[in-house]
């Protein structure tokens, strides 16, 4: 079935002309189809462009060209612009938004031959852990449709569980790939901060977003993360270094890895949680990797720090949105005034007014000591104990979330419960620290993940010892009833 | 440390958002409860650490030569917009 291989098996598929991308496209869009309306996982879908995209690419490798993405379907979060494409962020204030160029993103993997087929579903404008905060209506769990997918990147987690796609683009300030890669079982890459250019993406926090990739194992998304990744003069924040050829690096043995058992992580960890981590933990020794006990202990103010700091960059951000220039104006508005506080309080949600409100409050005179700058200075703090870690070991080891996919409506009437759901992973985008989550069991009947977190810059590392343990574990292959 | 109405009420003027009466409770409690739990970070000793703006350190901006290399293509960018005229964006009278 073309929906259950791998992207090199299907790159073999194109190469050898067992198939073609338009009839690999018309697969998938045939699943959308039929798979889609449970899930909610898209806002739009681009069936006539993924087509045109899809011959595109059947004529370049009639022509010659090849490349590991030529042909190959994908979906992409809708916070990132789509030339001629409408990019709403997953809120009523861009409903109407039809993006006049393409992210730097988005025209890598156009470039690479890749075929659009939908814009995913997503927190309003990536503010969420569970994508319930969606204009478009909640995303559904395929695993379990009475329950969240996680977020921000909730439809393209859904989209690449259910099979829907080989590969969805994602986005990370607080851990919304990672987040909702463990409660879908699928595997999700968020890169060090400055790998991935961020133009083109709708900025919710400058200094913590970052672009990264879902994908069924990190086999696959190395493949992908070669392409996205790369220096970009329109991304002041891009860092300036070669990009490796990520896929070429995996399958170097794990012998002698340092793994940190990081002790704040395993604090208060329900036990059936902590067993799947230690059941990870003995496929790595079997590998031949050590483990390190180490200690971050500023790391348990994270939480509250993002809360300060994410939501102060939020309110700078979210200010372009005014009504004057693009996006939601209200009607007939009386005065300027009344332009800018309508066309925002009707074109933004609860929780986006809640971030907008608290950030203004942080940087108010009276309050930007106490709140910003100190929580600048833990900041500092955190990514001093991670770096005083990562003397001692390679890569530091730990679940991805506290519990299984929760019930929808469960947790969106208190922000903070809500919050707490990103305790392990907003360390990371704190420090621009690289992530990955992969499948390592279940609870309940649902998955969950595990993480790795490295030093910036090792991807390598983290690919390659994700790829490891998926080399000798079968988790990731593991598909919901229904969606097989 | 909680939040009251006029505090909100303030906090939402100065972010230009339009709150109404029957949403404003919540806000208050909501806020109120989101500051309380950032507030934990008042009791961290940070000394003389320098605040961290970006995870990157030795990351600057830069600089690029001042030349032109953007094309105008506002036509393409006002398509967007709610009202436009005469490549003006339409707003209600600002100046009296």
């Amino acid at each position: 079935m073309l929906h259950t291989l791998s992207i090199g098996e299907l790159g073999r598929e194109l190469t050898s002309g067992r198939t073609s991308s338009v009839e690999l496209t018309r697969h998938f869009l045939g699943r959308i189809e039929r798979l889609n309306p449970a899930l909610n996982a898209l806002i739009t879908l681009t069936a006539e462009l993924a087509l045109a995209q899809a011959e595109a690419a059947d004529a370049r490798r009639a022509a010659g060209e090849s490349g590991p993405l030529l042909g190959i379907p994908l979906i992409h979060k809708d916070i990132f612009c789509t030339d001629g494409v409408r990019t709403s962020c997953g809120s009523r204030m861009l409903d109407n938004f039809v993006a006049p160029y393409d992210a730097t993103v988005v025209a890598r993997l156009k470039a690479a031959g890749a075929v659009m087929l939908a814009k995913a579903n997503m927190d309003e404008f990536a503010m969420g852990s569970s994508n319930e905060t969606s204009y478009y209506g909640p995303v559904r769990n395929p695993w379990d449709t009475t329950k969240v997918p996680g977020g921000s990147s909730g439809g393209s987690a859904a989209a690449t569980a259910a099979r829907l796609t080989p590969f969805a683009t994602g986005t990370d300030t607080g851990g919304s790939i990672r987040q909702p890669a463990a409660l879908t079982g699928v595997t999700g890459v968020k890169p060090t901060y400055g790998r991935v250019s961020r133009y083109g993406l709708v900025a919710f926090a400058s200094s913590l977003d970052q672009a990264g990739v879902f994908a069924r194992s990190a086999a696959d998304a190395a493949i992908v993360l070669e392409a996205m990744a790369g220096f970009d003069p329109r991304d002041s924040t891009s860092i300036d270094a070669p990009v490796p050829n990520y896929p070429a690096a995996l399958g170097a043995p794990l012998k002698g890895l340092k793994i940190g058992l990081l002790r704040e992580f395993f604090d208060g960890l329900e036990a059936r949680n902590t067993a799947l981590i230690h059941d990870a933990l003995k496929v790595y020794r079997d590998l031949g990797a050590e483990t390190v006990d180490v200690s971050l202990p500023h790391l348990p103010l994270s939480v509250p720090t993002y809360y300060v700091v994410a939501p102060a960059e939020c309110s700078s951000n979210l200010s372009r949105f005014d009504g004057v220039r693009f996006g939601y104006r209200c009607e007939n508005p009386t005065d300027l005034l009344d332009l800018y506080k309508r066309s925002r309080g009707e074109g933004f949600g609860a929780e986006v007014k809640r971030r907008i409100m608290t950030g203004t409050y942080v940087l108010s005179a009276g309050y930007f000591d106490a709140y910003y700058l100190k929580a600048q200075k833990v900041r500092r703090l955190i990514t001093d104990d991670f770096r005083a870690a990562f003397e001692k070991v390679d890569l530091v080891i730990g679940p991805t979330t506290p519990t299984p996919a929760f019930s929808i409506g469960a947790k969106i009437d208190d922000p903070v419960t809500m919050y707490l759901n990103d305790i392990y992973t907003i360390g990371a985008n704190l420090a621009g620290l690289p992530g990955i989550s992969m499948p390592c069991g279940f609870i309940d009947e649902l998955p969950m993940g595990l993480q790795l977190i490295g030093p910036h810059f090792s991807e390598i590392k983290l690919l390659n010892a994700a790829d490891g343990f998926q080399r000798a574990t079968d988790w990731h292959h593991r598909s919901p009833r229904g969606y097989e | 440390m909680s939040l009251t109405r006029l505090d909100v009420e303030k906090i939402a003027h100065l972010a230009r958002l339009s709150i109404t009466d029957e949403e404003m409770p919540v806000y208050v409690t909501s806020l109120s409860s989101i500051v309380d739990f950032v507030d934990e970070l008042s009791r961290v000793q940070t000394g003389a650490v320098l605040p961290m703006a970006h995870p990157l350190d030795g990351q600057h901006q830069r600089l690029r030569a001042d030349a032109v290399t953007e094309i105008d293509a506002h036509e393409k960018y006002q398509a967007n917009a709610p009202a436009v005229q005469a490549g003006l964006y339409v707003v209600p009278r600002v100046i009296e």
